[in-house]
């Protein structure tokens, strides 16, 4: 890991919120009328603002995607391992801004934030965000920093959603889109996934319809539970062999104490489950599963995908990862061959990686030099 | 420059649409787009190849040609090439068909078979040939489907493909003889084709 005196890492970083006082319509039809954006840049924005690369995060993520915001942090942001001096996105060329997504629960506006109209905060009450919202949000960031064109808008899994929806959103603002682990929608088996992770979250008693906020409450079961299931699918079958195999953390199988024994995945999926309570939002959660859900870039095409594709000019990259059950390589190929088939230029490869969806957050053999080398071509 | 590639170039218009199938480290690929100002996009099934091809700037496909290239649309590329690639498929006359479909025209080159060093070599010593040119084992060697000039010849009629044009490389000073007799002095066969009547 990189620390934060290393050559690779982008060292101390200090978040900060960009307030925005027009109101912004929504996909749903309903109007903020004022939202915040918190954030995190790295690297330096060139004089004609050319060098500019959006970073969207997945279902779980922030705007810390790299560095520390301490010396006391243990860990790095989500993303260091392709964000830094030298590495893939490499801050020595590109400026890079990285933004929790409007509807976060670690700083922008969302769910917890208060609702101007009644005093409380919105609870289940905040409007349902879409992939086109956050687009929007973006770009008036953008041009809140002095941006007109990003040389790169990037992302993984729900992030390569929003990197996509920007191609088709706004061919004029983007070089290139990379889509990492993603889809042009969801499957039926996706959005049962969510749907049962939405469900531990409702069955929760301190759940109260979302209105938890003003009771003191925190349905950290139902969330924790939500995050096991998420998890859980996140990792493929031989990847968890290789890291937990039947291995037990207490107990003995011989003993007569059954209810002692404990497996190093049941330890393991607890931690992250009990983990993740503490530090996002079950309101949150329920709003980017259902963002996740209803996205489909096809979707004013009648589900052609070539049809929904044919006014994007940016090129692109798209990496999928073979063990990735929960984002599969056929749903990335299928948009690499829509765009073939429109003639538009698109790198794709298939990273052979045991670590499942998470594989594009880790360095797996082969993933990051190929992501280097196509960045080699971005601000150019 | 390998040979068979200087004279696959003088086929290729400026500014066209090529596909390269195999495209490998992308050398030849990135050459087209620097002097032709070709639009290419590379197929290649190795990731190590294909991150050496992405770092000259290319675009490049990681796919398997053996299980088919039905994601492609007819016509769109003008040229579609495979460069000694052809001997490495499990279903060579398949690809065949999906290049003259995909491609306005198609440059295919292979090693001749039919070469009379392979002819003397298995004459003989009665043996699978090996050589610099084809230097693996028959029992551990990726080249499974090898042709002779008459071989493919035969095959494209069969399969409805015209041969617009051919041309040969030679050893050395035998380019004469590959040209009058090819399919005995060709040691790697270059042949331009579109679909008969297409």
């Amino acid at each position: 890991m990189t620390g934060v005196d290393s050559a690779g890492s982008v060292g101390l970083v200090i978040p900060f919120v960009e307030v925005f006082e027009e109101p912004l319509t929504l996909a749903c039809g309903r109007t903020l009328d004022r939202f915040e954006l918190v954030l995190e840049t790295y690297g330096v924005l060139n004089a004609d603002a050319s060098n500019a690369i959006l970073i969207c995060h997945a279902l779980s993520g922030n705007h810390h995607a790299a560095g520390f915001h301490s010396r006391d942090e243990r860990k790095p942001g989500w993303w260091d391992v392709a964000i830094g001096p030298g590495k893939a996105i490499d801050t020595d060329r590109f400026f890079v801004v990285s933004v929790n997504n409007l509807g976060g629960c670690h700083g922008s506006t969302g769910p917890a934030s208060i609702n101007p109209a009644t005093g409380s905060p919105w609870g289940p009450d905040f409007p349902q965000i879409q992939i086109d919202d956050w687009v929007e949000s973006q770009r008036r960031l953008a041009q809140r920093l002095g941006i007109s064109r990003w040389a790169a808008v990037i992302g993984g899994s729900l992030g390569g959603m929003q990197a996509l929806q920007w191609a088709v959103s706004y061919p004029d603002w983007l070089d290139h889109c990379v889509v990492l682990a993603s889809a042009p929608r969801l499957s039926a088996q996706n959005i049962a996934f969510n749907e049962i992770a939405r469900h531990a979250i409702l069955s929760d008693p301190d759940w109260l319809d979302g209105h938890y906020y003003q009771n003191d409450r925190i349905p950290e079961k139902g969330l924790g539970l939500a995050r096991m299931v998420g998890h859980l699918t996140y990792m493929s079958a031989d990847g968890m062999s290789d890291k937990f195999g039947r291995e037990l953390r207490e107990g003995s199988l011989g003993s007569e104490e059954s209810d002692a024994v404990v497996f190093q995945v049941e330890s393991y999926l607890r931690y992250q489950g009990a983990q993740f309570s503490t530090r996002f939002d079950a309101n949150t959660y329920m709003l980017m599963t259902r963002a996740l859900d209803f996205f489909d870039i096809s979707r004013d095409h009648d589900g052609d995908l070539r049809r929904a594709l044919a006014n994007t000019t940016a090129s692109f990259l798209v990496l999928s990862f073979s063990s990735d059950w929960r984002f599969s390589p056929a749903r990335s190929q299928e948009l690499v061959d829509a765009l073939l088939a429109e003639g538009k230029p698109v790198t794709y490869a298939d990273i052979e990686a045991n670590e499942g969806h998470d594989s594009f957050l880790i360095d797996v053999p082969g993933y990051l030099p190929l992501f280097t080398a196509y960045m080699a071509r971005v601000g150019c | 420059m390998r040979l068979d590639l200087t004279q696959i170039k003088r086929w290729i218009p400026k500014g066209s649409r090529v596909l390269d199938l195999g495209c490998g480290d992308g050398e030849f690929l990135a050459e087209l787009e620097h002097e032709l100002e070709v639009s290419g996009t590379g197929l290649e099934i190795d990731l190590h190849n294909l991150s050496e091809a992405v770092a000259k700037g290319l675009s490049v496909v990681q796919q398997d040609m053996d299980a088919g290239l039905p994601n492609f649309p007819d016509n769109s590329f003008d040229t579609v090439v495979m460069a000694h690639a052809l001997q490495v498929l499990h279903r060579p006359h398949r690809v065949l068909e999906h290049m003259v479909r995909i491609g306005g025209e198609a440059i295919v080159t292979f090693p001749n078979f039919g070469h009379w060093r392979c002819r003397l070599y298995l004459g003989l010593r009665g043996r699978m040939p090996v050589s610099k040119v084809m230097p693996y084992s028959w029992y551990d060697t990726p080249n499974i489907h090898f042709c002779t000039v008459k071989d493919f010849e035969h095959l494209c009629d069969s399969l409805d493909i015209e041969l617009i044009a051919k041309d040969t490389v030679g050893g050395g000073s035998s380019q004469i003889l590959a040209r009058l007799w090819p399919n005995a002095f060709a040691v790697t066969a270059i042949y331009r084709l579109r679909r008969r009547g297409g």
